[in-house]
């Protein structure tokens, strides 16, 4: 039956040649093309010697924010939460009490954020949805372990070290949102 | 009767209904919004200003247009008038000023306030409002104080709707609270902070269309779109017993009357669905009730974008009616 389309390739057994079935040029041919190789640009790095540049807007582990004063940006408004499309993040709000003005910026906070790092996407729609610029995506990454429960990330994880700042400056230049 | 005519549409309304009801007759996008007027509330409204409409013809008699746009929630209808809605663009402009007007001294804490997702200014302002704020000088700003042991109020959010007043004058037999000072200064407070205590007094956190008057046994529990509203019922002496409830999981997190479409309560047994303190704030224990299914919200609404779907709730409510 004549086919429809005429992608078909005849395929014909014919008769090899005596340089054929020698092999030893086809052989010699191959290796040739393997020892050029040798001296070709290498693609890859000697990780973890030298580490390859991330994109400024590459996204890895996710980083809890504080502002200038040192007090936690996040105020548990659940929008992250609600714009991840892997359910990924849980929180739990609490309220501010008196005398804690100096860790939370505002009167409610998240006393539990969690972020399940196995169901993470690293889509970075969290950091688009937050209000408080309180999460981004940094250019760190979520080391491996054996345990699937130190894949959930807690607040002590996620909120970085009031003296060990992680600078998202450049990040926040590519973001459209301004504080008026 | 008497004919109108909405945004082109032609309807027959009984004499001496507003615009503004006239335009729910036919529902939809004709509808104005409206931030103060509860219909359940005899009294309210024509303080907000969001409902304003143009009205391009009086009546049959006196076709001339009103000179400025009018309050539809307290304009009643006359024969062969002719109201423009969505299709003036005199009424948009005057709206995204009225939004911005109400914002001036709105702290826009959304992310912080427990209304957010069901909070009317929300919406109106993110259907009319501008990007941004003009107002460089600071708002006016209150401390959140208690109103009775179980509403707080947050003066910073109020809009001034008066609606809780109109609750306490017509549900609950003495009203301890009200509006003092005028202008700028004008606030809704109680005198020397006296609790509001009765029955009927939770029912000031239903009306209120933005989050001044809040639950506390809500507050900051969680965000309205993480929760299940399921309809519910019980034996109240006091009030109707038909409830919603916003469930995580097995937990009650929260009681609030069955709302209707434009956020007011809905009729329950032929009268307005208030209900008692007893059932919104007391009952938090899922054996006190006889929970009838998943609530039907918007699908546009937030609160069906988050776990809660909107559609399995409507599909399963045609099951148990035997639709198909």
């Amino acid at each position: 039956m004549q086919s429809l389309t005429d992608r078909k390739k005849v395929v014909g057994n014919k008769e090899m040649t005596f340089k054929e079935k020698l092999y030893l040029p086809a052989i010699f041919g191959g290796m040739w093309i393997t020892f050029k190789h040798l001296f070709r640009k290498h693609n890859t790095l000697r990780y973890p010697e030298v580490k390859r540049e991330f994109a400024p807007v590459y996204r890895g582990q996710h980083v809890l924010k504080r502002d200038e004063q040192g007090r936690e940006n996040c105020t548990a408004c659940g929008l992250c939460a609600v714009a991840c499309p892997a359910e990924a993040i849980t929180m739990v709000a609490g309220e501010r009490k008196k005398g804690e003005e100096g860790l939370y910026r505002e009167e409610k906070y998240a006393e539990m954020y969690e972020i399940n790092m196995l169901r993470c996407i690293f889509c970075g729609l969290c950091e688009e949805a937050c209000p408080k610029e309180a999460i981004f995506l940094t250019d760190r990454l979520v080391p491996s372990t054996f345990e699937r429960d130190e894949f959930i990330y807690g607040k002590e994880l996620l909120v970085e070290d009031v003296n060990l700042r992680i600078d998202i400056t450049k990040r926040q230049l590519t973001g459209k949102r301004t504080e008026k | 009767m008497v004919k109108v005519t909405i945004d082109d549409i032609q309807i027959e309304v009984e004499d001496g209904t507003s615009i503004l009801n006239a335009a729910r007759q036919i529902g939809g996008e004709v509808v104005p919004p409206a931030m103060c007027y509860y219909s359940k509330l005899p009294g309210t409204g024509g303080k907000c200003r969001t409902c304003l409409v143009e009205v391009a013809a009086g009546s049959e008699k006196d076709p001339r247009p009103m000179p400025k746009l009018v309050a539809s929630c307290s304009t009643p209808v006359q024969d062969g008038m002719i109201v423009k809605n969505k299709t003036s663009e005199k009424v948009h402009t005057n709206r995204g000023a009225v939004v911005e007007f109400l914002l001036i001294n709105h702290p826009l804490d959304c992310p912080v306030c427990d209304q957010a997702g069901e909070c009317h200014l929300q919406d109106l302002s993110f259907e009319n409002g501008g990007e941004g704020t003009r107002y460089e000088e600071e708002k006016r700003t209150f401390d959140p104080i208690d109103i009775g042991n179980k509403i707080k109020l947050h003066m910073n959010r109020c809009i001034l709707c008066y609606r809780c007043v109109h609750v306490a004058n017509q549900l609950t037999d003495k009203r301890v609270h009200g509006v003092l000072n005028r202008g700028e200064h004008t606030e809704i407070s109680t005198y020397i902070e006296a609790a509001v205590d009765n029955d009927f007094s939770g029912n000031m956190i239903d009306v209120c269309p933005v989050g001044a008057l809040t639950d506390k046994t809500f507050r900051f529990k969680s965000r309205v779109w993480f929760l299940k509203p399921m309809e519910a019922s019980c034996e109240c002496t006091k009030c109707s017993g038909k409830t919603v409830l916003w469930m995580f999981g097995n937990e009650i997190y929260r009681v609030t009357a069955r709302k209707d479409k434009y956020g007011e309560v809905e009729d329950q047994d032929g009268k307005a669905g208030w209900i008692c303190n007893d059932c919104r704030f007391e009952k938090k224990d899922p054996s006190k009730w006889n929970i009838i299914g998943p609530r039907t919200i918007n699908r546009h609404s937030v609160i069906s974008q988050g776990k809660y779907s909107a559609a399995r709730a409507n599909s399963q409510k045609k099951i148990e009616n035997g639709d198909k």
